[in-house]
């Protein structure tokens, strides 16, 4: 099925056959420590510099930005005004900030209650056996190759009050539903999730698909056999087989939700007043328009935490039937 | 996961949800009935796009959803024959190709040492490496900014290409170490026995038994960089060195009374990729969903 119980079913052999070979070749003692010495000169030169692109690129701003968090500090100077926890303080007290939270959160549940059924029904529908299924699959992916701040411009245009959706919706006879799409405080933050599921949804609905292509059919077949209806085969043996690209597709959609960024800044800039505004818009708002570099970095890494809490969580509690212990095999 | 998802593709083709059941002619139905309207949701805008460089701003004020009439070449031509469209695209292109080349090489490199050498502190490297998934690269945005400025990387491609690389390795080692694990040892063995030494045969025989997994990650790093948008807006100030994503967000500020222009500027815009999408699905696909598949 897989590499990782291709890797799994030979546990005793961690790695390569180097180390062994060298036994083989039997040469004792100044070779030996030639061959040490030799071992360490290839490692570093093939792990050194993929250790300073990620320690310099990823781990260290990260870190820098922890230092920076306790001072305020307009990204020009030396660091000299110490405040402590103020910054952090300070962002989680903003209602501003608050709200941007919340915004996220109802982005992510609008996901879990809207784009995941929406998506196991598309793809149980196209996992059968009708005519241009592969065309359907090339279509339903490609928004989602293309550029979050080009789909962003795209339906911005399309949005606008009169225009292109408006005049679509009342040629059909839905006149009635039309909205200020970026404009009313209170539908916003709605659009930005239409336009999200037009972009994104078709990723999930292909994945899905993948993973419909791997439950056997005599699995349903058997079921039928006992006297199932299709719906209940669907429900009794497909859906808990599609379980663990049902827990991928969470994760992922989660930590997608969470750094909503492109679609947002470029259609609403996170206003009206805030109504859309999210995690993301309220970090680079604080830090590029008010350079307020510090309150920036506090910002950074409480959104740092909450990636890191969210995806410590999830492994412990969701994917952990799927996956035995380390970090890495969840986003597989 | 993607490697054997890669290699072995067509494996399980006929698989499951195809049982001939009474409700399935009501099914098929419904199934085509779904597609179609996946259809018009899909490539409704993005032909609204296309159309709407060809018409006048005017057209497209007076009727939103009319179509050309007549037909207007000069948005498409006079865009094409600007010079910044094309320094867009040689941007993007030349910042992509770059993080994928540097994530490939580095991200093979060093899954190949994490993989088939034993040394102490292994599985603590590894371990270090996959923090770099818990983290999105929009999270780190600000201070991977000031990390940049102090190294006077800003206003500089490597600048954007460096850090997409350095957030690709962490999902690139994780493909590819246990794809590198898998090649059976007797092989390096007998390399080794060839009188081959071991980087010999990390590039005469892992890389090329590599080449699925490696075809993934490289396009995931290569979409992903193409589309990205926030890096090079906090990096580039400078129009000249703006990748095409950013440039088109910042057509539509600068032009913003010139619709039909917006159009085909963003229709524009869309074309490279669509291109590589229809011409290279199966492995788009294939790369993009792999990576994460269980």
């Amino acid at each position: 099925m897989s590499t990782q119980s291709r890797t799994a079913s030979r546990p005793g052999k961690p790695g390569p056959g180097a180390v062994p070979s060298d036994d083989v070749v039997g040469r004792p003692g100044r070779t030996k420590v030639r061959s040490g010495l030799r071992q360490r000169a290839e490692l570093s030169l093939l792990l050194g510099p993929a250790l300073v692109a990620f320690v310099g690129f990823v781990l260290a701003p990260i870190a820098v930005a922890i230092y920076y968090s306790v001072y305020k500090w307009n990204g020009f100077g030396p660091l000299t005004d110490f405040i402590g926890f103020d910054n952090y303080r300070r962002a989680l007290s903003d209602p501003v900030f608050q709200h941007s939270i919340i915004h996220n959160l109802i982005i992510a549940g609008l996901s879990l209650v809207i784009q995941l059924p929406l998506s196991i029904g598309i793809a149980l529908l196209l996992n059968r056996r009708i005519r241009g299924r592969t065309f359907l699959r090339l279509v339903v992916f490609a928004p989602y190759v293309l550029s979050s701040a080009v789909t962003a411009v795209m339906w911005s245009l399309m949005l606008q009050p009169d225009g292109f959706a408006d005049q679509v919706l009342k040629s059909v006879g839905l006149g009635s539903l039309v909205q200020v799409w970026l404009g009313d405080l209170h539908v916003v933050l709605y659009t930005v999730f239409a336009v999200a599921t037009w972009q994104y949804i078709g990723f999930g609905i292909v994945l899905l698909l993948a993973g419909l292509q791997g439950i056997p059919g005599e699995l349903r077949e058997a079921a039928a056999l006992d006297g199932a209806s299709p719906w209940q085969a669907t429900r009794m043996v497909t859906l808990p087989l599609l379980g663990p690209t049902i827990r991928i597709w969470i994760f992922l959609s989660m930590i997608g939700s969470l750094q909503l960024f492109d679609l947002v800044w470029i259609m609403t800039g996170g206003g009206p007043a805030n109504a859309s505004s999210t995690m993301a818009t309220y970090l680079i708002d604080k830090g590029f328009r008010s350079y307020e570099f510090g309150y920036g970095s506090a910002v950074a890494v409480i959104l740092f935490l909450i990636c890191f809490v969210f995806a410590l969580l999830y492994q412990r509690f969701a994917l952990r039937r799927d996956t035995q212990g380390a970090l890495t095999r969840m986003v597989r | 996961m993607a490697a054997t998802a890669a290699v072995r593709p067509k494996k399980v083709r006929h698989g499951g949800g195809q049982v001939s059941a009474p409700g399935s002619a009501i099914g098929n139905t419904l199934a085509y009935a779904v597609g179609v309207i996946i259809v018009v949701i899909t490539v409704v805008p993005l032909l609204y796009v296309f159309l709407g460089g060809f018409r006048t701003t005017a057209q497209i004020n007076e009727h939103p959803s009319g179509l050309p009439s007549p037909w207007v070449w000069t948005n498409y031509s006079d865009i094409l024959s600007s010079a910044s469209f094309w320094h867009f695209l040689l941007n993007s292109a030349l910042i992509a190709i770059t993080a994928t080349a540097l994530t490939v090489g580095l991200g093979a490199m060093a899954a190949f040492a994490l993989s088939r050498y034993t040394f102490r502190g292994r599985e603590v490297l590894y371990a270090l490496f996959t923090i770099g998934l818990l983290f999105p690269l929009t999270v780190a945005a600000l201070p991977l900014y000031l990390q940049l400025r102090r190294l006077g990387m800003l206003e500089n491609m490597w600048g954007v290409a460096i850090p997409e690389a350095a957030f690709s390795l962490s999902i690139t080692i994780v493909i590819l170490r246990p794809f590198m694990r898998a090649v059976p040892a007797e092989l390096e063995d007998a390399a080794v026995v060839d009188g081959t030494s071991r980087l010999g045969f990390f590039w005469r025989v892992l890389l090329p038994l590599s080449a699925p997994a490696l075809t993934t990650v490289g396009i995931l790093s290569f979409v992903t960089s193409w589309n990205f948008y926030i890096l090079p807006l906090l990096v580039f100030n400078e129009q000249i060195h703006f990748t095409l994503p950013l440039g088109v967000a910042t057509f539509q500020s600068q032009y913003s009374a010139d619709t039909a222009k917006v159009f085909a500027f963003t229709g524009l815009s869309m074309v490279p990729t669509l291109f590589f999408f229809v011409i290279a699905q199966r492995r788009i696909i294939g790369g993009l969903t792999g990576a994460v598949k269980g």
